[in-house]
């Protein structure tokens, strides 16, 4: 289906607002049609994904936008760059690589894009207003940005989501429709223990679940309990974002569309429910870490912070270690929103003390930060210990951040089981 | 046998068919086409040059990316032929276009019926969508 173009889209392809907005309008149209969208709409806010580097293509595209004459037409955000430049030496690029890294996330900048450098940017201040439409890219900001807030973005790609941000549209499809947000899949966890419904880890395993149980459908999520905040929601959505394609999901009672179960399924029966089980969550906590890895294996390193860690997480790992010194480094992945307040208040200084190694704007995941040499890293993040083989060659271990602070501290794994038993 | 033209193009290569979705980011290494999880399908097999067959993608939205420096340095598959159409995807090959890298085409075929086709036969894609198998 080609999609109706608007006479102001006409005006653009025709090269109105410049080359760059045409060409950006001419993506946008053309994904449209790809997934079957009628028209284009309005968008009022993106997230760019695109300015991480891959390769070369990356930074010719941005370029070309820019010499192009592109500027933003609304309030965009940059997720994480390939480089931390309050940093230069975390990452161990060598220097074309660098320079061509940089020259992307410069080019970004050039085209009005506010420098946030955050995969967490709805902790950074970015937060649309529930139902507004907006463009945003990278997994967990759209399954955030969706179930949290309640703004409405499809999953868009690289490049789609800086195009959108130059032309002011995105395709009326997917995740914009309201039909489309509602659940289909009812989870039940009430039947899990008390005691695991009450702990933090508990989020990115269920995530890493639903991922894989769902893949692309929506499901509401009852029986929950303890405090559902943002942190626990964001860990959720960020590993059910990668195990699947979960662009959106449910909690009943806690996220904005979701008040009842009713609303949450848009008045209609479920399809399926879903009893879950303390069983299937160990099956996907053992997917979390890698196959070979020993109950007691000697660790090399702890990396927390996908998505970014906030203030509250720090505070959470600051109280966990207790002014003790880590034998195996502790990198903690967080953007400049948090930063400042870290340094405000003397934290930085008193964290790194005790071994925590701060990497900002990127993350350890997605550039080479961690030693080559190989070995474990411990995460309590699902969406870590989900990319750290194949993009790290490490092995992975998954635990709480309690966990992975005893172990930082004793060098080995210390992982309390008996939650999960 | 005859597929949905997504974005419509002709192309010729040995089929390498996945039984489960692939992430093209952390999944493919975009600078030589590898399959890289070792927790997923075929580690250690390339892309390149292959009509690529799967039944849907997952997770990242960098895909697209990926997909992009594939095509720049003419590592991508030869063709796409894909069960659930994904837009992210499709995407790094319209930007590609854009770019003037040489393109290729993305197919809709559900996984059924991709099974008609065997892992490593050679099919001829034409720009109809039609998928005949040559050897």
């Amino acid at each position: 289906m080609t999609p109706i173009l608007s006479a102001g889209d006409r005006a653009v392809l025709a090269g109105r607002d410049g080359p760059a907005a045409a060409m950006a309008l001419r993506i946008v149209a053309e994904t449209a049609r790809m997934m079957g969208a009628p028209r284009l709409i309005d968008i009022a806010s993106v997230h760019v994904d695109g300015c991480l580097y891959h390769g070369d293509s990356g930074t010719a595209f941005v370029e070309r936008l820019v010499a192009d004459g592109g500027r933003v037409k609304v309030p965009t955000t940059l997720n994480v760059g390939a480089l931390d430049l309050m940093h230069p030496d975390r990452v161990n690029f060598d220097p074309a690589r660098r320079a061509m890294a940089r020259r992307m996330m410069d080019a970004y900048a050039a085209l009005g894009c506010a420098p946030t450098w955050t995969c967490a940017p709805y902790q950074a201040g970015h937060r649309p207003a529930r139902g507004s439409d907006v463009a945003w890219g990278e997994s967990n900001a759209i399954v955030f940005c969706n179930s949290v807030l309640g703004a409405r973005t499809d999953r868009y790609g690289d490049f789609l989501d800086i195009a959108a941000a130059l032309c002011g549209r995105a395709p009326y499809g997917g995740l914009h429709r309201p039909e489309n947000r509602v659940a289909t899949v009812l989870v039940d966890a009430s039947a899990l223990s008390p005691a695991l419904r009450a702990e933090a880890a508990l989020y990115p395993v269920l995530g890493a679940w639903l991922g894989r149980t769902v893949g692309t459908a929506i499901a509401a999520i009852e029986g929950l309990s303890g405090p559902i905040d943002e942190d626990r929601l964001k860990a959720l959505g960020a590993a059910a974002a990668s195990s699947g394609a979960v662009g959106l999901f449910h909690v009943v009672g806690v996220t904005p569309e979701a008040p009842d179960r009713a609303a949450a399924f848009g008045g209609n029966p479920p399809r399926e429910i879903i009893a879950l089980t303390g069983a299937m969550l160990r099956d996907a906590r053992a997917g979390l870490s890698s196959a070979a890895v020993r109950g007691d294996a000697a660790i090399d390193a702890v990396a927390v912070g996908s998505p970014h860690f906030s203030l509250d997480e720090f505070a959470a790992l600051d109280r966990l270690l207790d002014g003790r010194v880590a034998r195996a480094p502790i990198y903690a992945c967080t953007g400049r929103h948090v930063v400042d307040r870290l340094e405000a208040d003397g934290r930085r200084a008193a964290l790194e003390a005790c071994g925590v190694i701060l990497v900002v704007d990127t993350c350890v995941v997605v550039a080479p930060i961690l030693p080559a040499r190989g070995g474990l890293l411990m995460t309590n993040s699902g969406k870590f210990a989900h990319y750290t083989p194949a993009n790290t060659g490490y092995d992975v271990a998954y635990g709480s951040l309690a966990d992975c602070v005893a172990s930082a501290l004793a060098g080995r794994l210390v992982r309390d089981e008996s939650l999960w038993s | 046998m005859k597929a949905e033209p997504v974005i419509a193009g002709i192309a010729r290569g040995r089929v390498l068919r996945l039984d489960e979705p692939v992430s093209f980011w952390g999944g493919v290494d975009p600078a030589s086409g590898a399959l890289t999880d070792p927790r997923g399908a075929r580690p250690g097999e390339t892309i390149a040059g292959r009509v690529l067959m799967l039944p849907s993608t997952r997770g990242s939205s960098s895909s697209s990316a990926v997909m992009l420096e594939l095509l720049a340095r003419g590592r991508a598959p030869a063709a796409v032929v894909i069960g659930t159409i994904d837009a992210i995807l499709g995407l790094g090959i319209i930007v590609g276009r854009e770019m003037g890298y040489p393109t290729i085409p993305l197919l809709r075929l559900a996984p059924q019926a991709q099974a008609a086709f065997a892992d490593g036969a050679v099919v001829a894609i034409a720009a109809d969508g039609t998928i005949a198998i040559e050897a």
